[in-house]
């Protein structure tokens, strides 16, 4: 329970938002980019977090996603799970046949694999413009729905989202205390030590890595039923820069610090617009003073101010009592 | 019969020969000490015999088996674990998640059945919990379970890194300088520690250049001196052995 009580704050406040602010534009249009980004955050946590194993190449996956419902749907008429099913067999295939030679680089040398499958992914979307549209992308995707519940408002694909997103970060928390989790932070630790206990360290980067993508896919193939439209710029390298900047932004390794830093850099521009010209070099400005100040990451940096001041609190009241 | 076996043992790095036709056997249940100076191979040796490295020739047998060039992961799979001269303790971690960590092999849920979170995850994970509390207190260590590693003192890491070998369940332990860094006491409660974990029936290989705790429990004592067998036998017979005197103090 206790272990729990952030996550159920958590998601309380994200299921009354649409309840108290129904008609809000910041609930049902920037409350779903949130959510796509707290569920891309938190994917890749578990792998540059968790693991150790840095990914400039994650928005390559969620491209995948978003392409194989887009071009499945439209070009071959598929039923929408049907193609969303069929993304997420082809993404956990790709994934884990990339993953055992990529996966044994390290630092800067897996940073550059990783940034090109990324290129090489957008790329393809770019260029085989006869099942992706080119650059101009693809749109009139096929209305998505739930045991025969259309999902076909803004406020509908709130929840749809927003219960995904939820999902995703039990998954996450629920990894961080469990075999595969230490496992996992024994990975970033010391892979010798790891290998030393038992930890089929090229497996479990394996595993994670494809978990990741594949969390990554389903969010895409549902980023396109939602947005009723794909194209390349979407998934561009940026983009997976973005993500990892909103992972290390909250604080490597927590999956919360992954939630804040992804709501912060998707509502930051929101609020910054009101600067117009100045709008980048702001945000630009905030994240440097963040990262210069509080180098662990925004979220770790609270949580450790407030069990230190809960510390020296409890220590207070118990000189009083003595 | 030995526990493990080595036979004709070689490691060059380039052009240097790390370790040159090394023969050694290491009968079950005792303390087995490999010494001799800086640069000896001492630590090539370690690394060999627990798949870091591969042995540019020669073969390892363990238990009858030959584990030359098997996965490290593996080794440490049939039971053979160690710890490491460098400490390379998980500082990302609690004490307990450490030795947590060594129960890897004695506990088998998978990446999906945790993120759902199944019962059979939280049944095992209250059996690890039990198992890791267990080793840490056997290592004295219980009081400090909860502590982030990052924030333990030198000396209690390297108690806990013996503590996360143990909760493996290893049969062979092979400890790297364990005493390096240590001071009077705490090097005394190492000795103890040692000692315990050998009566419990676990196998010890020992690296060591404190040379009073070396002779003080090992069975049996194997000099290296530039990758090559000097001298094997009791520690009072190295002791008196003129050759191993004069490796260590120059002779004429």
């Amino acid at each position: 329970m206790k272990r729990l009580a952030g996550y159920y704050c958590f998601a309380i406040a994200t299921l009354m938002l649409p309840l108290l602010f129904p008609d809000s534009y910041y609930v049902t249009v920037v409350g779903v980019t949130v959510c796509t980004n707290i569920v891309l955050a938190v994917s890749l946590n578990l792998l540059m977090g968790y693991a150790g194993q840095i990914s400039l190449g994650h928005a390559a996956f969620f491209g995948l996603g978003a392409y194989s419902s887009a071009v499945l749907t439209i070009k071959y008429g598929m039923n929408p799970w049907l193609a969303m099913t069929a993304g997420v067999i082809a993404v956990t295939v790709l994934s884990y046949v990339l993953s055992r030679p990529i996966l044994r680089l390290k630092g800067h040398y897996l940073a550059m694999a990783t940034l090109g499958l990324g290129i090489i992914v957008h790329i393809f979307f770019v260029q085989a413009d006869q099942f992706t549209g080119g650059p101009d992308g693809i749109s009139g995707l096929p209305v998505l729905s739930i045991l025969g519940y259309p999902i076909d408002s803004d406020l509908k694909w709130y929840w749809t989202f927003a219960i995904f997103m939820l999902a995703s970060v039990l998954f996450s928390l629920n990894i961080a205390h469990s075999r595969s989790g230490r496992a996992l932070a024994a990975v970033h630790g010391s892979e010798i030590a790891a290998q030393m206990l038992g930890v089929d360290t090229a497996k479990v980067k394996s595993h994670v890595f494809v978990f990741s993508a594949v969390l990554a896919c389903i969010t895409g193939s549902l980023f396109a039923h939602q947005q009723d439209f794909v194209s390349p710029e979407s998934f561009s390298f940026f983009f997976s820069i973005e993500l990892v900047t909103m992972v290390v932004l909250g604080g490597l390794g927590s999956t919360f610090g992954a939630v804040i830093g992804a709501i912060l850099l998707s509502l930051l521009p929101e609020v910054l617009l009101v600067f117009e010209d100045f709008e980048v070099m702001i945000f630009g400005a905030i994240l440097m003073v963040i990262m210069i100040f509080l180098p662990q990451g925004l979220f770790v940096a609270m949580e450790e101010t407030f069990f230190r001041l809960l510390k020296r609190k409890s220590q207070g009241s118990a000189d009083v009592t003595s | 019969m030995s526990l493990l076996e080595a036979r004709n043992l070689e490691k060059q790095f380039g052009g240097l020969k790390a370790i040159s036709g090394l023969s050694f056997s290491v009968p079950e249940n005792i303390i087995f000490s490999v010494i001799g100076p800086n640069g000896a191979g001492k630590t090539t040796l370690f690394n060999m015999l627990t798949s870091i490295y591969k042995p540019t020739s020669g073969s390892i047998f363990y238990k009858g088996n030959n584990i030359t060039g098997m996965p490290p992961h593996k080794v440490a799979g049939l039971g053979i674990t160690r710890t490491f001269q460098n400490l390379q303790v998980f500082l990302n971690m609690t004490a307990l998640e450490n030795v947590k960590v060594g129960c890897h092999m004695h506990s088998n849920s998978g990446l999906i059945s945790a993120a759902l979170r199944l019962p059979s995850v939280m049944k095992e994970e209250h059996r690890v919990r039990k198992m890791a509390m267990e080793v840490l207190e056997f290592c004295g260590l219980g009081d400090i379970a909860d502590m982030p590693a990052s924030a333990l003192p030198y000396g209690i890491l390297k108690k806990l890194e013996i503590a996360r070998a143990l909760a493996a369940q290893p049969d062979l332990l092979l400890m790297d300088e364990p005493a390096a860094g240590l001071n009077d006491t705490e090097t005394m409660e190492l000795c103890d520690l040692i000692v315990q974990i050998c009566q419990s029936g676990i196998t010890i290989i020992l690296v060591e250049h404190n040379m009073s705790l070396v002779m003080e429990i090992s069975h049996h004592v194997l000099v290296l001196n530039y990758g090559k067998l000097l001298a094997q036998g009791s520690p009072y017979e190295i002791q008196h052995n003129s050759k191993v005197i004069s490796a260590y103090l120059g002779g004429e």
